[in-house]
């Protein structure tokens, strides 16, 4: 066997480095969405999925796909870890990807609170990813507390601003060992493509899709940037140099 | 006995540190008299983030004649925060008994309507009959009266719903922390009060009468819920009182406050307009607001509030609501009755109804014709822990 490209979360390893959102299109409109984006995981708003409507997302969802419940609507550790809990008595397996705001207007996710939260159902045995700010010490704080990946946001949510907090991303990326999955603000496979050259283990993404004109052709125009920033990382980049870049070296002229 | 003032507080009425009543009057007054241009306008649609001055604007005016541009800019927003998704609500009158004298309003003390209020056996039964429509976000509603509709009353109402339901809201009269605490710890999760109007002679001339007359009161009322831990509140302004421009101004930058004062809150706008109604003084000169402008007011507060979720009722058209949905509205109600006992047929003592609804059709139907312009019907987008 050759040897493949895995991205390996919790016990589960996963050819697709796209993992789509679910939350701002019609559930009839998943499975074709996740066949174009060619993704084995998506993230469901477990306050969505607890209900008795008859289009529940989960219906919708293919079974050879894995379910990445996350607990949005959670503002503190406590709410973050019953709603995780209850995703996993309702049968949305181990995953669970940890939202935490305690701010509705920018959604932006509460670092403290995500850690306490990650400690805890890391200890249950849940394979934890936790959604937060792109802080270095934080991150390791999350590696030790048994986060399975880390998901630092590129820019606010929605927004489609790209990788606002690049040279953060960069950094866990350098000094984390785990996946780091860019989550949030990505909005155009230009961008996804760009994290992922960057040394992304996957790309997290739902508004620029959902918002596409067509959802179908912008899943598979993510998962095409995805997979060429994915093999230029692999294989290694050369150098860029500026245009007019000076040929003679200082460094020459001095031991010559 | 009775206040002078609207300024005034009733005796036992709380009385919480707060300056956003003089925060919205000031941002009102620094703006009321600036000259809008189509430039002004263009300029307050582009911003990122607006300011007070860029809410005046849209709202202006001057902005009628962009209402496409606007359009465009709130489309973009709606989608970007709710995606297509509706969220579905609705309505289970419990109570019409008022001590109020809303000149407007079907339940005020005075009018001849037929008075009723619902044991906790016909709660259920219609709380169950409407949960059997698929609706799973409830919102009770009395007429402001302590004495028929006590705090017990309402928080047993609230435990009866939890059986039924995914999230309930209230929609009472104003009350102090502490009997807010017993709604919450009861299962309720959201609280909305009407200002009816922010102008605060207008306020005086139609609330005569009635613990309602404290404009001061009512409108810290958001903030004393959240104190007591609710989840979020509703605001809203009726349409047809005071100066429309004034009025969604002011409404708006009563929550953008609040949200500053608690960000971690939600927030939900609703828009009702004045409808016709039996037990009203007939004789009143309404500002009436025809759909053309309501729907720039929407837009305006979507583009400014691009979080707050935006109600409208089944006071407005079908037609209406479905064009609404796709530029600002976020949340609808559906399989509507504003009377008293009506669903479960069962109910011996069934009410007046408090206004006449436009839009009738079923929780289904609602459904049905949301999908059919490309819209989610969503019946739950919050966990009750």
């Amino acid at each position: 066997m050759e040897n493949k490209d895995y991205l390996v979360l919790g016990d589960k390893k996963f050819e697709s480095r796209f993992i789509l959102g679910s939350g701002k299109y019609s559930p009839e409109l998943i499975d074709a969405a996740i066949k174009s984006a060619g993704s084995e995981m998506i993230t469901v708003a477990l306050r969505r999925a607890n209900t008795k409507d008859v289009a529940n997302i989960l219906n919708y969802i293919p079974e050879n796909v894995t379910i990445i419940p996350n607990t949005s609507g959670a503002r503190n550790a406590d709410e973050a870890i019953r709603i995780a809990r209850l995703a996993r008595e309702m049968g949305c397996g181990n995953f669970v990807k940890i939202e935490i705001m305690r701010d509705s207007k920018y959604l932006l996710p509460d670092n403290q609170e995500t850690l306490v939260a990650t400690e805890v159902l890391a200890g249950e045995g849940f394979v934890v990813l936790p959604y937060m700010y792109p802080d270095l010490n934080c991150a390791r704080d999350m590696r030790d507390a048994g986060a399975a990946a880390i998901m630092p946001l590129a820019s606010p949510i929605g927004s489609n601003k790209g990788l606002a907090t690049r040279d953060f991303i960069k950094i866990i990326i350098d000094e984390i060992d785990l996946p780091v999955i860019v989550d949030a603000g990505i909005g155009v496979p230009s961008q996804a493509a760009e994290a992922m050259e960057m040394g992304a283990a996957a790309i997290m993404a739902n508004t620029g899709i959902a918002t596409a004109g067509d959802i179908n052709m912008m899943a598979k125009a993510f998962r095409l940037g995805i997979e060429g920033g994915r093999l230029a990382y692999l294989a290694k980049p050369g150098r860029v140099l500026d245009a007019g870049a000076d040929p003679s070296s200082p460094l020459r002229d001095f031991f010559d | 006995m009775n206040i002078k003032s609207v300024h005034d507080y009733f005796p036992g009425m709380d009385i919480i540190d707060s300056d956003i009543k003089e925060k919205v009057k000031e941002a009102y007054d620094q703006v009321k008299d600036i000259r809008v241009a189509k430039a002004d306008v263009l300029a307050s649609l582009g911003a990122e983030r607006l300011a007070y001055r860029d809410l005046f604007i849209l709202l202006s005016h001057e902005a009628e004649d962009l209402l496409e541009e606007m359009a465009e800019v709130a489309r973009a927003k709606r989608i970007r925060y709710f995606g297509n998704n509706v969220s579905l609500f609705s309505p289970i009158y419990i109570a019409n008994y008022c001590e109020n004298s809303c000149r407007y309003c079907g339940f005020r003390a005075k009018s001849d309507i037929k008075r009723a209020k619902l044991n906790y056996e016909e709660i259920d039964k219609e709380m169950k009959a409407l949960s059997e429509t698929g609706i799973e976000d409830v919102l009770i509603l009395t007429g402001e009266s302590q004495k028929f509709s006590p705090i017990e009353y309402i928080a047993e109402s609230c435990r009866i719903a939890k059986k039924y339901f995914k999230t309930i809201g209230v929609e009472v009269y104003p009350a102090n922390v502490e009997d807010y605490k017993v709604l919450r710890e009861a299962g309720a999760d959201f609280v909305t009060v009407f200002q009816e109007s922010y102008n605060p002679e207008t306020y005086d001339y139609y609330h005569p009468y009635g613990h309602k007359r404290s404009f001061a009161y009512r409108f810290d009322t958001q903030e004393r819920a959240l104190m007591a831990g609710f989840r979020g509140v509703g605001f809203g302004t009726l349409f047809g009182l005071g100066d429309p421009i004034e009025e969604a101004f002011k409404l708006a930058v009563h929550a953008s406050e609040v949200q500053k004062k608690y960000p971690q809150a939600e927030f939900a706008i609703s828009l009702p307009r004045i409808r016709p109604t039996h037990g009203a003084d007939n004789s009143l000169d309404f500002n009436i607001v025809d759909d053309k402008k309501f729907f720039q007011i929407m837009l305006a507060i979507r583009i400014f509030l691009p979080f707050a979720s935006i109600t409208l009722s089944t006071r407005e058209a079908k037609d209406f609501r479905n064009l609404a949905v796709q530029y600002g509205a976020t949340k609808i109600s559906a399989s509507v009755d504003t009377s008293i006992g009506h669903r479960s047929k069962e109910s011996q003592d069934e009410g007046d109804e408090q206004f006449v609804i436009d839009d009738i059709r079923s929780t289904e139907e609602t459904c049905k014709d949301l999908r059919k312009i490309g819209m989610t019907p969503v019946f739950t987008d919050y966990i009750n822990l």
